[in-house]
């Protein structure tokens, strides 16, 4: 696939050019991720219902895969049938080119990663304990917890800056923190594909962009290949390498932000009349939307 | 894992990166320990005294010797067939309520998710005194109606609330409702009953420790000793699971696929103790939120849960026998059910206001 890589470099390139010296060189993080994670003639659904159909989608290693769509457009759905936690009703999806459902459930486990919506932590769970349990599909009947775990778990805590809050309880948590402890427990797991669901839900707009600087600066140095939805297109356009516009359950646009996000699509996947301009802090597209009440100048 | 990449190597391992999370897993540790050993040490001080009193009051002395062997006639008689016996049962139906009601509670994630709260001892009651009442069976085959009752009450339940997976809120709301039908039969049987049989049927109603011979103990100490190392291989599963399905199932736990099993064993785990003793109201029910709360970690606390178990069985065994005022001996299910209905209230009355009662 010579197309995406060209974008992708394209992509880091302007990234790089932004975010200045500690950003990655051109071309590296594409050429990092080695897992191929992708959906072929996929439908997933509920109960008969079918939310998803017959999508097809290759998720580009080593990029940042934005899933964008209105409510119900079955952008969700389409992550967690990624992740196998939903069985397709027709298609599959592959990893590597192996039907991912037929994989051991472990062996996938340290392949991809999921950070759900809304993950439970239990009652009094203290933050260590919590990104310690990230180590699990690492760990079998014989292997137990060692210093390389200890070590891994440290790592994925540095990086997301929650060491400190290694002796405290998750309860106590800012709802910021609290993320980012859940990031740390799936960078423990130590995927190369790390998939998100709406990581920036329930966050205020500081925590968001804290929130997806990270997945940015781990997509960057460490090569993980990150999938996620997101419901604010302006920071779904200034993140993401590869955005994916959903529409009732089918791919409606897919390709770089600037490709992607024009005014005809934001009509067609939101029903929403909006302006494109260039994001004044980055040059990405910036979706400026109208409503009914006031005019463009 | 990811090589030829600039960063892909974590930070070199200095133990002082990992310094605060050791330090932090070592309190957690050192924290459940010391909380088992101080319920061990309760159930040891319990479980001597319930040897020592009785109508035949025993000292320190006469029991150390009389359970090194070097007991009188009576004293023998008085540990080793009466009091030790009792004493051994209801601290094993105790381990078996605890960590029954621990797993469907985890694996459920919800608090009202206990086997005496969504009819599976209930089940086991209606079966039991149906085999007595109307199918005239012995006490064996009695016990192994009771046992067959909670299986299917729990398969029942399960298949009702079964839509693509099981959530633990349906699981609950749809067993309560069992638990209510089963009630209505049990009254049903026994309102037919002539007196001298219903009499023999209310050990189904109320559970007593007061019937144990060493026999049956046996039989049910082994089922346990299969039983409980199932659970212990399956913990691990579910310190996952206690993370939600999506988590469970993105860290590699077949999320549906271990609460079954886990279920299959905790409905064994009450089913049997219930086939012994009968339904030990609210055991299983409290055992393991007292020990969360008190360790209070987010771990499991199997341990002290089952010691928690204990205690209270115990407990209330030796409240039922001598503490009640006017030498009236009451079977312990009264005494733990007076215990729970509170706690139930409580729980009620305070999930709710936080928003996690589902």
């Amino acid at each position: 696939m010579p197309q995406p890589t060209d974008q992708a470099a394209d992509t880091a390139a302007t990234n790089a050019a932004a975010a200045g010296p500690t950003a990655a060189a051109p071309g590296e993080p594409a050429a990092s991720g080695r897992h191929e994670l992708t959906a072929t003639g996929l439908s997933l659904g509920y109960d008969g219902n079918r939310i998803v159909d017959a999508l097809d989608l290759a998720i580009e290693p080593g990029a940042v895969t934005v899933i964008v769509g209105a409510n119900a457009s079955g952008k969700s759905t389409l992550l967690r049938g990624l992740a196998r936690l939903l069985p397709p009703q027709a298609g599959a999806v592959t990893l590597d080119g192996r039907d991912i459902t037929a994989l051991p459930s472990r062996q996938v486990a340290t392949i991809v990663g999921l950070l759900p919506q809304q993950p439970i932590a239990p009652e009094g769970i203290g933050v260590a304990d919590l990104v310690g349990r990230g180590r699990y599909p690492h760990q079998g009947w014989f292997r137990h917890w060692s210093s390389t775990d200890d070590a891994i778990v440290a790592a994925a805590m540095a990086a997301t800056d929650t060491l400190k809050l290694a002796p405290r309880r998750m309860e106590e948590l800012s709802g910021g923190q609290r993320q980012r402890v859940w990031i740390a427990m799936a960078l423990a797991q130590k995927p190369d594909l790390l998939l998100l669901d709406e990581p920036t839900t329930f966050l205020d707009v500081t925590h968001q962009v804290e929130v997806l600087d990270l997945l940015h600066e781990l997509n960057h140095q460490q090569g993980t290949t990150v999938v996620m939805v997101l419901h604010d297109l302006n920071l779904a356009a200034r993140y993401a390498d590869r955005l994916v516009v959903m529409r009732q359950g089918r791919i409606l646009a897919e390709g770089t932000p600037a490709e992607v996000l024009t005014e005809a699509v934001v009509l067609e996947a939101f029903g929403l009349r909006a302006r494109i301009i260039a994001d004044p802090v980055c040059g990405a597209p910036l979706v400026v939307p109208i409503g009914r009440f006031h005019r463009p100048a | 894992m990811s090589g030829g990449l600039r960063a892909s190597v974590p930070p070199a391992p200095t133990a002082d990166a990992a310094a605060p999370l050791v330090l932090a897993r070592t309190l957690t540790h050192r924290r459940e320990r010391r909380i088992v050993l101080v319920l061990a040490l309760l159930a040891l001080v319990v479980a001597a005294v319930s040897l020592m009193v009785g109508a035949y009051s025993l000292s320190v002395p006469d029991l150390l010797r009389t359970l090194a062997g070097q007991g009188s006639g009576s004293e023998n008689f008085i540990v080793f067939k009466l009091r030790l016996p009792r004493l051994t049962l209801a601290i094993i139906v105790g381990v078996a309520f605890a960590v029954s009601g621990a797993l469907f509670q985890t694996v459920l994630r919800n608090p009202l998710a206990s086997p005496d709260i969504i009819g599976v001892t209930g089940g086991a009651s209606a079966a039991a005194v149906f085999g007595l009442l109307v199918l005239g069976l012995g006490s064996v085959a009695t016990s192994a109606m009771a046992f067959a009752g909670a299986m299917i009450v729990t398969a029942a339940i399960y298949l009702l609330a079964w839509r693509g997976g099981v959530v633990g809120y349906r699981f609950v709301l749809i067993g309560v409702g069992v638990a209510f039908m089963v009630q209505g039969l049990l009254g049903y049987l026994l309102s037919r009953a002539d007196l001298r049989n219903a009499q023999d049927a209310l050990t189904w109603l109320v559970g007593s420790v007061s019937g144990a011979r060493w026999p049956e103990i046996a039989v049910l100490a082994g089922c346990l000793a299969v039983l409980l190392p199932g659970v212990g291989v399956l913990a691990g599963r579910m310190r996952m699971l206690q993370l939600g399905d999506d988590t469970a199932n993105s860290l590699g736990v077949r999320a549906e696929r271990s609460r079954l099993a886990l279920l299959v064993a905790a409905v064994a785990l009450a089913a049997l103790a219930t086939a012994f003793v009968g339904p030990l109201a609210f055991i299983a029910f409290v055992s393991a939120p007292i020990a969360r709360r008190l360790v209070g970690t987010g771990s499991l606390a199997l341990l002290p849960a089952t010691l928690i178990g204990v205690l209270i069985t115990t407990v209330a065994d030796f409240t039922a026998q001598h503490l009640l005022p006017g030498s009236l001996e009451l079977p312990a299910g009264i005494i733990t059910g007076a215990i729970g209905a509170p706690y139930l209230l409580w729980l009620l009355a305070t999930q709710n206001r936080i928003g996690k009662g589902a």
